[in-house]
């Protein structure tokens, strides 16, 4: 965790946050836009706020809010959080390999701040699990930087959104910076054909499949794109070897 | 405030730690068969690309019908972008900036 010396003293620990750096005005503007939201929506701002600080998620809060406004009932509002919060499950499935080093008070607290660049830094940096001890700390540690710089700019701006909302016209639509950043990380997953084929199907059966409640086009989306790649990677569709 | 309201926000920063750390919370083996390991190596991209997807392309809860959407403009710049770049330190972040530098002016100019 970040405020564990044996984290912050390390030299992994700034090039997480630098890493963190090169997205972060598109954090930022998501950030913001996702506290303008939730106020101008009819949240009221201690509300917004306890959200922001608790929540951690922008895709899940924005979904949340209509939900909310609507005075849905509060276990639809969490199955539609839990939907579109699923690509974190199949994350923590590949970091596992990371984390069973450590013991599960340390997996939990460093897991709840992994949020979407956290996961794709950090196995773009560390493409392979470390077998030692010392590599294990350099994970960590460049984690615990990679994800603290993530979390403190979303707060900061989350809550100067929550602050500035009637400053901010939503009509702006700054909230896309959000959404490019997400792209932006799409287009840096695109190494091998099977993946482009992987994103394709999804994003189409996503949309196909939009107006399933709670979100769970989501979960329709991830098991399509998964069955139709196991379905045709030993076929010559496949292009070249996948390598990670 | 509401009572219900802060249970709410609770319950949903619980599920922001259980889905984020959901496959390393147990330290038992997990018992997949070999092809749901070699599907899921495509899961995450699918993950990511179920929940951006819709975000570019879908409008009033269905596909857009329209050229006039900035967000189509602005994403496709930020693709050319990246894919220009590609390899360098930078390009997610000129991605968003290259985007945004295109969506804007047609949203708040435009209207689109």
């Amino acid at each position: 965790m970040f405020f564990d010396p044996a984290n912050f003293r390390h030299p992994a620990f700034r090039q997480g946050m630098v890493d963190t750096l090169k997205v972060a005005p598109g954090i930022w503007a998501w950030g913001l836009m996702t506290g303008v939201a939730m106020v101008q929506a009819g949240l009221s701002p201690t509300m917004a706020t306890l959200m922001t600080l608790v929540i951690y998620g922008g895709s899940a809060q924005l979904a949340a809010i209509p939900l909310l406004v609507a005075g849905a009932p509060v276990w639809v509002i969490l199955a539609t959080a839990f939907c579109v919060n699923l690509r974190f499950a199949v994350f923590s499935l590949h970091l596992r390999q990371y984390m069973m080093a450590w013991p599960r008070s340390q997996r939990l607290c460093i897991g709840y701040f992994i949020a979407d660049m956290n996961y794709v830094q950090f196995v773009h940096s560390y493409p392979q699990a470390s077998e030692t001890s010392e590599g294990q700390r350099s994970e960590m540690a460049y984690l615990s930087g990679n994800c603290f710089l993530n979390w403190f700019g979303w707060q900061v701006s989350g809550l100067a959104g929550v602050v500035l909302a009637a400053q901010v016209p939503l009509q702006w639509g700054l909230g896309f910076a959000g959404v490019l950043a997400l792209f932006g990380i799409l287009c840096s997953l695109c190494q091998t054909r099977m993946r482009v084929i992987s994103l394709a199907v999804a994003g189409a059966a996503a949309v196909a499949a939009y107006a399933l409640p709670m979100r769970l086009n989501i979960l329709v989306a991830i098991a399509a794109a998964v069955a139709v790649c196991v379905v045709i990677e030993q076929t010559p569709l496949a292009g070249k070897k996948v390598n990670s | 405030m509401e009572l219900s309201e802060v249970f709410t926000a609770l319950g949903l920063g619980l599920i922001t730690l259980v889905t984020r750390c959901f496959f390393f919370i147990s330290e038992r083996e997990l018992p997949f068969p070999s092809w749901a390991h070699r599907g899921l190596q495509y899961a995450p991209i699918a993950a990511l690309a179920a929940v951006v997807v819709p975000e570019i392309l879908v409008s009033h809860g269905a596909l857009v019908t329209t050229w006039l959407d900035a967000r189509l403009f602005g994403a496709a710049a930020g693709a050319g972008f990246y894919f220009y770049k590609r390899g360098q330190g930078q390009a997610v972040l000129g991605t968003i900036i290259v985007g945004m530098a295109v969506y804007l002016p047609l949203r708040i100019g435009l209207g689109w």
